[in-house]
């Protein structure tokens, strides 16, 4: 596993930009700041799903490491796993989860516990448990070293 | 507002999302890891992340609700805080902490990790896409 370093400012600092974030959006658009949710509206059908705007918002998220880079100067470092079986299972573990769910980290984690949403909070309390469990089990039991 | 004004601050909010994660440390999976791993080499950064984006949103949501509506839509399209817990919303929670775990990702710091090239995140947001993809399907379909 890769050793990280505790950042409590720095991740404070970011966790403020993102809370930002989601009060900008519900200000201008009347809608939850939740990523997976955001995804979904790219899709058909549309209605009242504001398809546009969905995508504003993932473009500009995907281009903020490049943003980040001519505002700082500095090149972003990140250990991702390198075996392509367990991206691709997680990648639909979490997305098919989060679409059962209705929501992710951003949408029940973020936006539903500053709302004091009833169901966000149990989907919080129920993915943490999961994934902290998931981590112990490759980690200690398995003793995987994918990261 | 117009139609074009909710696009213009989507994409702002989107972009103070995307720097808020990297400069939280989320966009890199070792340390949403490490903050999974109450057993190991804890690192207790995520909890600040989420301490300061509540902070924010907390009492931002509340003074932006006691508007009539958003800038640039007719309402507000946010779920009633009191909706019920189902079973669907427990077992999708279940199983997105189980990915969540596997490798680290969530969706916004997937997305995020793009640019950045590790082939493994193409696959994981491949993953992602496609399963949120086959959800509506299977939902159009019933």
């Amino acid at each position: 596993m890769t050793l990280t370093e505790f950042t409590p400012w720095a991740s404070l600092a970011g966790g403020a930009l993102i809370g930002a974030s989601a009060v900008l959006l519900l200000l201008v658009t009347g809608r939850l700041a939740g990523i997976s949710g955001i995804v979904r509206r790219l899709f058909p059908p549309y209605g009242a799903n504001a398809p546009l705007e969905a995508a504003a918002f993932i473009a500009a998220l995907l281009a903020s490491p490049v943003v980040w880079r001519l505002l700082t100067g500095a090149s972003l470092q990140q250990t991702v796993t390198d075996n392509p079986v367990l991206a691709l299972t997680a990648g639909v573990l979490v997305g098919g989860g989060a679409f059962a769910a209705s929501g992710c980290t951003s949408g029940h984690g973020v936006c539903g516990l500053s709302r004091l949403s009833r169901r966000s909070i149990a989907a919080t309390a129920v993915f943490m448990t999961t994934a902290a469990a998931t981590v112990y089990v490759v980690r200690h039991v398995v003793g995987g070293h994918w990261l | 507002m117009s139609r074009q004004g909710g696009a213009a601050g989507a994409a702002a909010a989107g972009l103070l999302f995307g720097l808020g994660l990297i400069l939280s440390g989320m966009a890199n999976p070792a340390k949403v890891l490490n903050f999974l791993d109450f057993t190991g080499n804890w690192d207790p950064s995520l909890a600040f992340v989420l301490a300061g984006a509540i902070g924010v949103a907390a009492p931002g949501f509340w003074l932006v609700r006691r508007r009539a509506a958003p800038l640039a839509d007719p309402t507000f399209h946010v779920p009633p805080a009191d909706a019920p817990i189902d079973r669907k919303l427990l077992i999708g929670a279940a199983v997105f902490g189980i990915g969540w775990g596997l490798v680290g990702f969530c969706p916004g710091p997937a997305l995020v990790s793009i640019p950045l090239g590790a082939p493994a995140t193409f696959v994981f947001v491949a993953g992602m896409v496609g399963a949120i993809a086959a959800g509506l399907l299977l939902r159009s379909s019933r």
